[in-house]
Formats: C-alpha cells, structure tokens, sequence
C-alpha cells in the first residue's frame, strides 16, 4: 500500500506503486457496487465539491455517485450557473467554495493546470477531473483498471490509442499510465492529430492503421474533439471514417481477443462502426462501471493523505 | 524479528492450537445446527484462524462448515486519524438471514474493529444473530464489546503490543509481547 498523496493532479507524477495502489483499492469498491447496500461510511461527514468550469456529464455524475457511496456530502457547481460571468476569478471562486468548509474539490476546468494552481493555495485535496488537453486522471486510472481487469497485467501488452491525440487529456493520460505499468503503446491517426513528439513518452507513432492494429490486445478510441479544434486538422468527418474508423476488416488485424474501448462520448459511424460498438469485446460499458470505483478509491485515498506534494 | 530485550513469548503452539479447538467445541456446543453456522474472519489477522476453526468445526458437524471474510476498513471510527487502510476483500458466503454469523479475531482489544466489522457485515444482510471468537482477549476495551469465545485471557498493559504468530498451514503457532 503506497499513498501518501493530499491531491491528485495528473498521472504524470504518480509511481508505477502508486498507480497500482489505487487499481487494488478501486477492486474492493467495485465489490461494493455489486452490493445491494452500495454505501459504506468511509468519507461520512465530509464535504465534496464538484468544481466543474467546463461542461460534462459523465465525468461530473460519476464523481457525484462516487461520492454517495462514500457518504460524503457532494454539492455540484458549475460554470454557467457560477460567478465566473460575473467577473469573480478562478481563486476567488475556489476560496468561496473552501469557505463551505469543503474537503475535497474536484475540478474540471478548459486551461491546463488549473488543478495545479488550484492546489497551491487551497487547504482541501484537490482532484483532477480534467484540465484542458493536459490530463485527465481519472479517465486513465479507469481504462487501465478496465484492462487489467480483462487482461489480468499491463506489462507486455499492446496497447493501440487511435484518434485525436494532441488535443486529448485521456491520452495523454493514458500513455503515462500505460508506459509507468509497462504496456507497449502504439498511436495512430491523422498525422495532423498525432505529432511525432509523443514519442517522446516512450510511444510508437504511426500513420498507417493496419500497421498499429496488428498484434494489438487493446484498442482505445478516442473522439474528435470538435470543440477544442480551433481549424480543422482533417478535411472531413467522412474521410476520417473511411481513413481511421474501426470496422471489422480492421478490428481483425488486432488480436483475436482484443478489447474495444472509448471513453465516451461515442461518434457511432465516425471513430467505430456501430455494430462494433456493440459486439462482446467492447468494454465501453463496464468503463462506465470501473469509473465509479476508481473515483471512489481516488477519493478515499486523497482524503486520507496528508503529502502535500505542492508545498513539499 | 521482535528484539529479544524488548518480546517474550508466553503463549506456544501447544496451548494456542488446544485453546482453538476448545472454541470450536464451544461454538458447536452453543450452535448445535452446523449448518446454520457461517463463519468470518476478519481481515487480516483473522482469516487463517477462520479457516482453521472451519475445518475443527467441519469435523465436529460432520459437515462442512461455511467461511468468509470482512474489511472492517471502510466502517472504522478513526479513518480521520490514522489515514486510509489497505483494503482487503471482503467475501461473505451466500445469504446470511437466518444464519448464526461468528466473527473471527486473532487478538481483540479496544473493540473498535469489532465494531466496524458488526457494521460491515450489517451491508450484506440481517443475520439471526452476530457473535465473536477471538484467539487473544488482552482487555483495554474501549467499547462495550465482549466476545463470546475466548482462547486464552492474557493481562498485558495498554503499551504493549501482542503478535500472533501463524504456521505455514495458518495454525497459531506463538504469542509474543512485545513492549513499545
């Protein structure tokens, strides 16, 4: 058991122990979302904000229920709703919320490192639930959670993350986890999309899709990011599909028992063919599932940290 | 390995395996339905002893007797003070209405894990009814908690510290104490 951590702002920082840590710990509380009593008092009479300054859904309702199951108090508040059009800055807002006596604040917000800066000033732990195209935490700790799940280990496997790298969090993310617990990561799309510095990280970057599906265990499909494109990096949506969406033509070339997954928001026709989306080795559901637990063991292990790495 | 100075043994492997089975003719004699019976080990220093128990008790039955496990982690009162656990599983074996639940222990003291082990098992079901075996009662309860089933009493003062030492098979094998 290693964590000693007050936040958790990126997977950068983390050590392969660490990573494995909140892997075992989210396998007991996958147990008790198995329950009929999905509750256990562990964070009773703790406060939780969802800091959410740009839009989800998913990622904020999964925290949300993360943590419920945990007892704690979870208040939502968001930016259209918030001050932010009021002129009021981002540490103002944050102090506000700390002012409520929260413990624990969970952020998303559309700069990079805002988590970060965030955690410098505030006395609460501070959870990264996605800063900007730099990283999202949780949605890693999930895929790999996921896949070792499926896969037993992460070393040694192939791991094939296909899409819109360079404007993605969940990627960037991923390949730290993946690379730091020993998977080979092989990335491929648009070359406009995948700039060849990610071999920096310890990745293979390809252009050719066949090429990075072959021997693949795992293949993670990212979504274009429309919203964070400010031109367009690829001339048409229809190109994209025909260039680099999964069919089973291709899906063949991985291994026979290869895992499907995404982290949604789904395009069904664009990154992956519908009938795929839907086929017995796409786990995209279960992600959904592992989120919650993976929050759940986030949550629970920064509240009992006291490492305050920012200040360290 | 404990410092000699500082640990000495007062408790070995004849007495401690005696004692246990002495416990698992006290359950059986108090709980005459072997089927009724479940037992839980709780994690971590439980669970070998559980199992053991299980196999005396499955012979005294002449049937097999069921045995789990239980995190009492999530349910305790000082996770504020002392920081998160490690969480280890927790396993109950099947539907536990109308089921004598025992709670297994190595060596209980303040009562507080017991307490959050009643609580753990309470979000799987409504036994018949909960009761405790403990290998070790070294006192300073802190709560009131008192077990059913004792192996040995043993007076120690409140800054020392007891172990329990296991075989490879999970039998208890030497209890040392060690002063802090």
């Amino acid at each position: 058991m290693s964590w000693h951590r007050k936040h958790l702002l990126d997977i950068e920082s983390l050590t392969a122990g660490e990573l494995t840590t909140v892997l075992d710990t989210a396998r007991e509380f996958k147990a008790v979302g198995e329950r009929d009593i999905k509750k256990v008092p562990a964070l009773q009479g703790k406060t939780v904000v969802n800091f959410f300054v740009e839009p989800s859904t998913r990622t904020r309702v999964s925290f949300e229920l993360s943590a419920k199951r945990l007892s704690a108090d979870i208040i939502n508040f968001s930016a259209d709703a918030s001050s932010f059009q009021k002129g009021e800055s981002l540490k103002d807002t944050a102090r506000t919320l700390e002012a409520l006596n929260a413990d624990i604040i969970v952020i998303r917000h559309k700069a990079a490192g805002a988590p970060h800066f965030l955690a410098r000033f505030l006395n609460a732990h501070v959870v990264n639930a996605g800063d900007g195209a730099h990283e999202h935490p949780t949605q890693a700790l999930l895929d790999v959670f996921t896949i070792r799940e499926k896969k037993g280990n992460i070393a040694g496997l192939n791991v094939t993350i296909l899409g819109d790298i360079l404007f993605s969090r969940v990627a960037r993310s991923n390949i730290w986890a993946l690379r730091k617990l020993g998977a080979n990561v092989t990335l491929c799309g648009p070359s406009t999309l995948v700039p060849r510095v990610f071999e920096q990280m310890g990745c293979r970057v390809t252009y050719d899709l066949d090429e990075a599906l072959a021997n693949a265990d795992v293949i993670n499909l990212l979504r274009i990011q429309h919203e964070r494109q400010r031109k367009s990096m690829f001339p048409s949506i229809g190109e994209y599909a025909h260039l680099f969406g999964l069919n089973r033509t291709r899906l063949a070339k991985a291994k026979p028992n290869a895992l499907i997954m995404h982290p949604g928001p789904m395009n069904r026709g664009v990154e992956i063919k519908s009938e795929l989306a839907d086929c017995d080795r796409a786990v995209i559901l279960e992600q959904v599932t592992n989120g919650i637990a993976v929050r759940m063991a986030v949550l629970y292990l920064v509240n009992g940290g006291n490492a305050d790495e920012m200040n360290a | 390995m404990a410092d000699p100075n500082v640990s000495r043994t007062v408790l070995e492997a004849d007495a401690l395996v005696r004692a246990w089975r002495r416990v698992a003719h006290e359950i059986a004699e108090a709980h005459t339905a072997g089927g009724a019976v479940i037992l839980v080990g709780i994690q971590r220093g439980g669970v070998a002893l559980a199992q053991q128990l299980g196999e005396t008790l499955g012979s005294i039955y002449d049937q097999a007797v069921a045995v789990g496990s239980v995190e009492p982690g999530l349910h305790r009162d000082d996770l504020s003070q002392r920081g998160m656990a490690e969480l280890l599983p927790t396993e109950l074996p099947g539907d536990m209405t109308d089921k004598v639940v025992v709670l297994v222990d190595d060596v209980l003291s303040t009562g507080r894990t017991v307490r959050a082990s009643i609580d753990a098992v309470m979000a799987f079901g409504r036994p018949r009814c909960i009761r405790l075996a403990v290998l070790i009662d070294r006192g300073h309860r802190e709560l009131p908690i008192r077990p059913d089933f004792v192996g040995k009493n043993l007076p120690t003062h409140p800054d020392e510290h007891v172990e329990l030492h296991l075989s490879e098979q999970g039998a208890p094998n030497t209890v040392e104490i060690l002063s802090l």
